[in-house]
């Protein structure tokens, strides 16, 4: 019984190297479908990882003030009020900006800081304690050509030079969250953007119970209408919506290679060779059952199907992990001068071998078989003469 | 193969790598991934406006790239 099984395998493979031009030409094509499905399922599915490996450790809560619908500086003077809201522990002002540097046409993230660093581990150096100092993001410090004890020249606010020393340098490894970055003491940052007194660009809240953070969000709306509290959650959401592999700009790619891939197995259902009917013909011909036909068929697209899965998924696991997906970055970077390069984390999981097995293999197994069942159940005779 | 090796660089990265960085994040307070700079709805997604990357004026066309790869954020609290 197993035997017969193996022996109609055997004949499929059989048919498969015959036909080795065209299901190479197959394969190729398939492989490299769902190498790029793969691909970014692997990408975005690796940076959704990140995202909620890291940002965890995000602000709790961040209260910005809002006014004609846009975000402005807010008053430091809310921290009170906001204080007094039961199960609020610390509110600290954040101080932060962003800085436009014309010579090398990129964006900066400025930020005041006023604790130490004396057990920061991704940081090369220590961050800045006195005016005239500055740490900096990898990205900053190799567009700029800086080492740590170097000068950083910006213009600040008041279109005055200032000459900033670079007391640190973040680690590569950090460039996902801090490529760009330029940090200042907090007092060096009011001054540099000229910021008013007692404004600061948001609050951050503590949260002592953190099932209690949406109740305070809302209390806080309540409170202070004219703000807009961000919870924790709420970032890491924006971060799943984005690596979504059903948003954006993914979908768009993703879609075009299911649409590819749907019209090459559109053409292998609806055109069935002359020499492959004439082929179920003969083996009708010849005692095979249909059943036969259809399992032999079966074993024909599973061969050619397995084989481009298998040569597609590895593909797509090398590209991404091993050379940094440099096809997909260019996609996701825009416009962006400052893009970090990342070494990501794999995160293969059995939901996305299926998704994919699912997407590609049960449509090109039908698309074989369906045409060889309309083959199979008409009359040799008639079929070898058609 | 794939799935040992997944496993093991990324049981790897959150013994060292992943603690450090959530030490950077707590640190510095930080709030979004450094990975679109063109823009300040783009730098922080999670910071921006509601109605963000429409930021100009009602039914502005988006300027960026990258306003193509993110996706809509859903209103309101978890």
């Amino acid at each position: 019984m197993i035997m017969g099984h193996v022996k109609i395998l055997e004949y499929a493979l059989s048919c498969c190297w015959r036909r080795k031009y065209k299901n190479f030409a197959i394969v190729a094509v398939y492989s490299f479908t769902i190498s790029i499905l793969a691909s970014i399922l692997f990408l975005t599915n690796s940076l959704k990882t990140e995202v909620s490996a890291v940002l965890t450790h995000a602000p709790q809560l961040t209260v910005q003030a809002l006014s004609g619908g846009r975000h402005e500086l807010i008053s430091i003077e809310y921290g009170s009020i906001i204080r007094k809201i039961p199960g609020v522990g610390e509110v600290k002002p954040r101080f932060w900006g962003y800085y436009y540097d014309s010579l090398t046409k990129s964006n900066y993230t400025m930020i005041g800081v006023t604790e130490d660093s004396s057990d920061l581990q991704l940081l090369e150096g220590e961050l800045p304690v006195d005016p005239g100092q500055c740490a900096i993001g990898s990205g900053v410090a190799k567009i700029r050509h800086l080492a740590v004890g170097e000068d950083l020249v910006l213009i600040d606010s008041s279109n005055m030079g200032v000459v900033l020393e670079v007391t640190g340098i973040f680690a590569a490894d950090s460039a996902l969250v801090a490529n760009d970055l330029v940090v200042l003491p907090e007092q060096e940052l009011v001054r540099f953007f000229n910021l008013p007194v007692n404004r600061a660009t948001d609050l951050m809240v503590q949260v002592y119970n953190k099932k209690e953070v949406n109740n305070i969000a809302r209390k806080i709306k309540e409170a202070l209408p004219d703000t807009r509290p961000i919870t924790r959650a709420e970032i890491i959401r924006t971060y799943d919506a984005v690596f979504n592999w059903r948003s954006g700009m993914m979908l768009t790619i993703f879609s075009s290679a299911l649409i590819a891939f749907c019209i090459l197995a559109w053409d292998k259902a609806t055109g069935i060779s002359a020499d492959e009917k004439r082929e179920i013909g003969i083996l009708k011909a010849i005692g095979w059952e249909t059943t036969n036909i259809l399992e032999l068929k079966f074993w024909e697209g599973m061969v050619v199907s397995l084989t481009s899965f298998f040569i597609g998924m590895i593909a797509a696991f090398i590209h991404v992990y091993f050379f940094d997906a440099p096809f997909l970055v260019p996609v996701l970077k825009g416009w962006s001068v400052l893009f970090p390069p990342f070494k990501l984390t794999p995160n293969l999981g059995l939901y996305e071998v299926f998704t994919i097995g699912f997407l590609t293999v049960t449509p090109y197994v039908a698309s074989t078989v369906i045409p060889s069942w309309k083959n199979a159940i008409t009359d040799p005779e008639d079929v070898m003469r058609s | 193969m794939f799935f040992i090796y997944s496993s093991t660089v990324s049981m790897a990265r959150s013994k060292k790598h992943y603690p450090d960085m959530q030490q950077l994040v707590s640190k510095l307070q930080l709030t979004d991934l450094a990975l679109w700079t063109e823009a300040r709805y783009t730098r922080h997604p999670s910071q921006a406006d509601l109605f963000s990357p429409f930021q100009d004026f009602p039914s502005a066309l988006e300027h960026f790239p990258a306003g193509s790869v993110i996706g809509p954020v859903r209103p309101g609290y978890e």
